[in-house]
């Protein structure tokens, strides 16, 4: 019994980390979509993310009451769900335009350079954020703010889920679905789809392939922000390089699920998030960063195309 | 230096070969704006226009000579005139708040001995490098110190893993190398011209293993290690030997790494095997995170650690799950002796905070490596060697300091409980 609680648990555990991959993973596979590139400083953005919650967050915490509630009851969960929400929406909103101000200000001049013009560029624009952030608020760890109580919730026996796993969770669930409505319902997401199918056409029939580039990157930064600031109400401390592994490994999982593929992203960030937990609860704690990468080499070598991704032709 | 490298560059139109010749790559200068390089060089022979706010053209020849005046009246008199130190730690990076600490108590040491009168009768010049926290980096700045800046000695690095890559090559150019809080057993036999001014991780490890055995009455432990620091590991072999062979068992040892910031797939583990004590020789960073995290899953033995716990962060991130859990440490700034509240109050003066184990410790070391050169009556690195390992009952603010025959510092530490977010000392232990 103890071990099938044990497995149950490491399982929660995998999922909430596996839904953070996942967010971020979003992100890189929507910018390959429609650019046909990898966004290395997507990572970073995650990072800006969670500083831009902590920085929000003292802003409203006399409205909010953050930090002041021990536990969820009926009473108080709108309360402080409105509050955390509107912090990750403000956060979300301030890593949309830093999104779409990466894109014009470093990818766009280089748009119709060779792609590798590109690539090294992202490495750039992620060094630059990193050390830009580290210069202006420090590099030491910081607390973040305690946004939502964070305890066992009740009634689940032997297992324990905290708020802030649940939190993540839901969360992501609820960020699925916005995102598929946006890419499968709306006009603009018929253009990111039809962009990624073939640029040239796309802009032919009409598209400002621009404004549906921009709004691709807002919507991988905002999804990256939201990433950030859950993962932070989860474990408090933010750092100017917190954004570097989980970037990789988000970058693994979107080449796992196949990249350019959206549901693929999330399925990707999902596995890798739960063959990390289970590494580790197997005894090979080591092998917890090890693992992402196996994964990313065995792919490379037996499916390319990841799990959900198609074959492309190249075409002559 | 930095002051005649202002004046040559744009302006003057002297081509950066110059920089070259003198064997100082602009790189390094961080902080001195002017001393940017400037790549147009501008023809021989023709007025130069760049230097508008003159209004008129300066020529070249004049321009030059004036810079070689001033390139030759520099170097001489700073070569002369200071006692080079190289101190290298971690400014930046998941380590930052060790590594500011450190290089503030290193400050105040040279501060002290300058306002003394130096180092025979020489000021003291601390050239401070960051290893940004990385691995490689400590090798960089030490093959730099010793080709470059010609220092005298080295003080650091900060960590273990960064003394190891430090030391070797320290020891191969023979210049004295002195760390003032790697605790690691294995660095000091890298060779004769590596000493340690902090005690070692068989001395923390012995006193947490005792003091759970002791003071916790724990019978069975479960050791929290981070692979990848050399501290962590080194520090678990010691409590493991010492907690087993004193009647105590450890029923696993579970790994982590450095920068990890979800342990509750390690920690799951530790809340079935239901431990007395959990002993985390680890640093703060993951420290926090771990105590955060272990009281949410409803761990609640007391959880034990070394001097890689003593930071604010810990707490500030920690929060009420940080009380009731013990560490060691070097120094407590609760500490009433005289000695220990004249230096808290210097330090509060210069830097408007309190020091923690990390500042005094580097406080200490820089000051004792200062003791020695001046014992030595020299900058020759085998009398500075000499003399530092001589050194007898060093007063320091981190107590009485002798170096053994083995280079390593002998001195007391003491255990801390954190209590409602603030230390209390609870013993102090002398080895």
């Amino acid at each position: 019994m103890d071990r099938l609680i044990e497995i149950l648990q490491q399982l929660v555990n995998g999922v909430s980390l596996g839904s953070i991959y996942a967010l971020i993973a979003l992100g890189y596979t929507m910018v390959y979509g429609v650019l046909r590139f990898i966004n290395f400083a997507h990572g970073d953005v995650y990072m800006l993310g969670a500083y831009a919650g902590y920085l929000l967050a003292p802003l409203f915490a006399h409205i909010f009451k953050f930090g002041e509630f021990d536990t969820f009851t009926p009473e108080n969960t709108l309360f402080i769900l409105s509050g955390a929400g509107l912090i990750m929406i403000l956060s979300m909103a301030i890593c949309a335009v830093i999104g779409v101000l990466i894109e014009r200000i470093a990818y766009r001049p280089l748009r119709e350079r060779p792609r590798l013009n590109v690539l090294i560029t992202a490495i750039g624009v992620s060094l630059f954020l990193q050390n830009m952030t580290q210069y202006r608020l420090g590099a030491n760890p910081k607390a973040f703010p305690q946004l939502i109580p964070v305890h066992v919730v009740e009634g689940l026996g032997n297992l324990t889920v905290l708020t802030s796993q649940l939190a993540i969770i839901i969360s992501t669930i609820i960020l699925l679905i916005v995102l598929r409505f946006i890419v499968m319902k709306t006009k603009i997401g018929l253009a990111m789809r039809a962009l990624s199918l073939n640029p040239t056409a796309c802009s032919i029939m009409g598209v400002n392939n621009d404004v549906v580039i921009s709004f691709t990157f807002a919507l991988g930064s905002a999804l990256a922000a939201a990433a950030g600031i859950l993962v932070s109400m989860d474990s408090p401390s933010i750092n100017p390089l917190m954004g570097n592994l989980p970037g990789i490994k988000a970058f693994v999982a979107a080449v796992l699920g196949g990249i350019g593929n959206i549901p693929g992203a999330a399925l990707g960030g999902l596995i890798i998030g739960i063959l990390e937990t289970l590494v580790i609860a197997i005894g090979f704690p080591q092998w917890r960063d090890g693992i992402a990468f196996a994964v990313l080499i065995v792919i490379l070598l037996f499916k390319p195309t990841g799990i959900l991704g198609r074959v492309e032709r190249e075409k002559v | 230096m930095v002051a005649c490298r202002a004046e040559i560059p744009c302006s003057t139109g002297v081509p950066p070969v110059v920089f070259g010749d003198m064997g100082v790559s602009p790189g390094y200068q961080s902080g001195s704006r002017a001393g940017r390089r400037c790549h147009s060089e501008p023809r021989a022979g023709r007025p130069c226009y760049r230097d508008s706010r003159a209004g008129r053209p300066c020529y070249m020849g004049v321009r030059f000579l004036f810079g070689a005046l001033v390139l030759l009246a520099f170097p001489i008199h700073t070569n002369l005139a200071q006692i080079k130190i190289g101190a290298v730690t971690c400014l930046t990076g998941a380590l930052s708040t060790f590594g500011v600490s450190s290089i503030q108590g290193a400050k105040l040491a040279v501060a002290d001995t300058n306002a003394a009168g130096g180092l025979l009768g020489q000021p003291v010049e601390l050239i401070v490098e960051d290893n940004g926290s990385r691995a490689g980096e400590a090798a960089t700045i030490t093959r730099k110190f010793i080709a470059q800046d010609k220092v005298v000695a080295i003080l650091g690095d900060l960590t273990s893993s960064a003394t190891m890559e430090a030391a070797p090559l320290a020891q191969a150019a023979k210049v004295p190398l002195l760390t003032p809080s790697a605790t690691n057993i294995a660095i000091t036999k890298i060779g004769d011209y590596i000493f340690r001014s902090c005690f070692i991780d068989a001395f923390t490890g012995k006193i947490i293993a005792r003091f759970a055995l002791d003071r916790l009455k724990a019978k069975q432990a479960i050791i929290l290690t981070d692979v990848k620091q050399d501290y962590s590991v080194g520090l678990s072999d010691v409590i493991r030997q010492y907690f087993t062979e004193n009647g105590g068992k450890i029923t696993n040892t579970i790994s982590y790494s450095s920068g990890d910031t979800d342990f509750r797939p390690q920690l799951t583990e530790v809340r079935i095997a239901r431990p007395d004590v959990v002993f985390l020789p680890g640093y703060y960073t993951e420290a926090a995170l771990i105590l955060l995290q272990a009281r949410q899953l409803g761990i609640v033995c007391p959880i034990v650690g070394g001097e890689g716990w003593d930071s604010p962060a810990l707490v500030q991130i920690a929060g009420k799950s940080a009380d009731g859990n013990y560490y060691t440490n070097h120094f407590s700034a609760a500490d009433p002796s005289p000695r220990v509240q004249k230096f808290v109050q210097t330090y509060y003066a210069k830097y408007n905070s309190l020091p923690d184990a990390l500042a005094a410790l580097w406080y200490d070391g820089a000051r004792l490596l200062f003791e020695a050169v001046q014992r030595a009556r020299s900058t020759d690195p085998a009398s500075i060697r000499d003399a530092l390992a001589s050194t007898r009952d060093f007063d320091g603010v981190t107590g009485r300091i002798s170096i053994d025959q083995n280079r390593n510092a002998s001195k007391p530490g003491v255990i801390l409980e954190i209590e409602n977010g603030e230390t209390k000392m609870v013993q102090e232990v002398t080895p």
